[in-house]
């Protein structure tokens, strides 16, 4: 029998996982990409607990996730190219000109 | 045995059907340009060059399989599969007819029919643009990657028109399922050809540009990128990108067929004056339909000359969208009046 | 039973594709274990009733921004390989044995929560005129949650106008 708490350790797990990508990792593209895990375990939580209580309002939030995070990533790889432009360089190590 | 046998025994006419029917398809483009050119085509092999299209499967196959230096080897191999796949699993919710009853049992002749069926297909059309991206960047080279590229935007900015004009499709039937809409035609007595003209219009035209096909064919003009992004691939893995080109001709025909076109319907379902029509099967219509789809595709090609990168751009951003945009609205606004 | 099996190798198939994410060196291996990633996702939608949520995952995520990220990462193609500067005040191993203590917190939470049987949430299953999953979510995003939705329309397109100017050489 798989209850929602199955589906809330998937979540989790993915969840730590992004968070991990997001910590460890110095590729900015890599951890935007991380940040869409989240965003999808936070997704699978959601389905999850719809599935269970029988309304649909989960799924309706996940469709605005889904939405939110299409125009999170263009943005934010629109911020990528430019800075990539003047500063030809995509480890966030290196993106320091705002430091004193 | 209706769980697992049936349905497996339709994936297997269909795809066998599929493949058989692509390989062919090279022959039939190659006859018909050649007759529209005054000249006669594939002759030889064969009588009247029937046997062609084996011959070349043997040709490809027997190529040496060149794999470029310094390329991705995963990646370039998963490329021509990537492109592939997705043509041939849009088959499962393609109906290519009602009912028919065989050995005592009655089975339906679409391999399953789910509620979602059209945003399916839309869905494994957007992923099939992976196969493209993939190849040219795999290859580690020039001409290639600039080739893909440009394909790539090329679907992804026709897939925005191509698929506003199938949401004013199911305003219409009110369903997101093919036989749904099929049945939706059958009750409504047209074909959703004569209801959304204008929407069949950018449909067609959006196909021509997914597939890749002329006049929209840049990405894989010979004359300016030295083959497009299948140029470093040879052998059994170029036949599968020229297959999956066909394949997705096909599909797009298919869909064409039954959202426009009645799939299953004889012309004009309403008008009982016509029911003699009805001796011929259901499937048959839509294969006569789907073949005339084709033959508009090659016929196409024959004619018109090729579009400039910035003018097929400009075409699918500034023309086709607006108008897929305002038939969408015009649809809602008929269809809440008529409630 | 069958459900079963379908969750442990989804699951399973959509832990390790989003470790080989997260710790795969070349960018673009990356980005094609997300789109694997993604698809599985899409598979766990359906098998939780909700077709519609997994067209739409496919569709937008596996099919629309992953591919804007594959573009990003081919026009960003470096020649020297971007973990090269390290920062001195980064604390790798902290953060690991952080994230192993927050995933090993929730696990707890969760594992104690279940023991304890959810009360039934009276209010909780919807009644909406309409049967089938795509009808109750058009249903629900046209009436009661009409709002939101023009909001999030109106980010896609503040996104979409954003994203252009950014990427223009110049204004």
């Amino acid at each position: 029998m798989i209850t929602p708490t199955h589906y809330m350790l998937l979540s989790a797990a993915l969840f730590i996982i992004g968070v991990i990508g997001v910590m460890v990792r110095r590729n900015i593209i890599i951890i935007f990409m991380s940040i869409e895990l989240i965003l999808n375990a936070v997704n699978i939580n959601l389905v999850a607990f719809s599935a269970q209580l029988h309304n649909a309002v989960g799924q309706v939030f996940a469709i605005f996730v889904i939405a939110v995070a299409a125009a999170e990533a263009a943005v934010g790889l629109g911020i990528i190219l430019a800075f990539y432009r003047n500063k030809e360089t995509v480890n966030i190590d290196e993106m320091n000109l705002m430091r004193w | 045995m209706d769980l697992f046998v049936i349905p497996l025994l339709k994936i297997l006419i269909v795809l066998n059907a599929t493949l058989v029917g692509v390989t062919y398809m090279v022959l039939l483009e190659r006859k018909v340009i050649a007759w529209a050119q005054s000249r006669l085509g594939p002759m030889r092999v064969g009588p009247y060059g029937i046997l062609q299209p084996i011959a070349d499967a043997v040709k490809l196959m027997l190529k040496e399989d060149i794999t470029p230096a310094r390329a991705d080897r995963w990646v370039f191999t998963a490329a021509p599969i990537i492109a592939m796949v997705p043509a041939l699993i849009v088959y499962a919710v393609i109906p290519f007819g009602d009912k028919a009853t065989l050995f005592g049992r009655e089975i339906t002749l679409y391999i399953t029919d789910i509620n979602v069926g059209l945003l399916y297909i839309v869905s494994v059309a957007s992923v099939g643009v992976y196969g493209i991206i993939l190849a040219g960047y795999a290859s580690n080279s020039k001409y290639p990657l600039l080739a893909s590229l440009r394909a790539s935007a090329q679907l992804i900015s026709y897939e925005v028109a191509v698929t506003l004009t199938l949401v004013s499709v199911i305003l219409v039937a009110g369903s997101l399922s093919m036989v749904q809409i099929v049945r939706a035609q059958e009750s409504a007595g047209w074909w959703f050809v004569f209801v959304q003209p204008l929407a069949f219009a950018i449909f067609f035209i959006g196909g021509l540009a997914e597939t890749n096909r002329a006049p929209f064919d840049m990405p894989e003009a010979e004359q300016e990128l030295t083959g497009g992004f299948h140029t470093e691939y040879s052998g059994m893995r170029f036949a599968l990108f020229f297959l999956a080109e066909y394949a997705n001709m096909i599909v797009v025909s298919s869909v064409a067929t039954t959202l426009f076109l009645g799939g299953w319907l004889r012309p004009f379902p309403g008008v009982s004056a016509l029911s003699f029509l009805d001796i011929i099967p259901g499937w048959t219509w839509f294969l006569v339909k789907s073949f005339v789809f084709l033959y508009i595709f090659i016929w196409v090609r024959a004619t018109l000359p090729r579009y400039r990168y910035d003018q097929l751009m400009r075409i699918g951003w500034k023309v086709l969208i607006p108008l897929a945009i305002v038939n969408l609205v015009v649809t809602g606004i008929i269809k809440v009046m008529l409630l | 039973m069958g459900e079963a099996i379908a969750f442990y190798t989804l699951s399973f198939f959509i832990l390790v594709f989003a470790v080989l994410v997260v710790t795969t060196k070349d960018t673009v291996h990356s980005v094609l274990f997300l789109v694997l990633d993604f698809l599985f996702v899409a598979a766990l939608y359906a098998l939780l009733g909700a077709p519609f949520l997994a067209a739409i995952q496919v569709l937008v995520y596996a099919g629309g921004i992953v591919v804007l990220y594959l573009f990003v990462v081919m026009l960003v193609n470096l020649k020297r390989p971007p973990e090269a500067h390290e920062d001195p005040h980064r604390r790798t191993r902290f953060g690991y044995a952080l994230s192993v203590a927050v995933l090993v917190e929730l696990g707890v939470v969760a594992a104690y929560s279940h023991a304890i049987p959810a009360p039934v949430l009276a209010g909780a299953r919807s009644v909406i005129p309409v049967s089938g999953n795509t009808e109750e979510v058009g249903w629900l995003l046209y009436t009661s949650y009409l709002i939101p939705f023009e909001i999030a329309s109106m980010l896609l397109l503040v996104a979409m106008i954003g994203a252009i100017v950014l990427a223009k050489r110049e204004l």
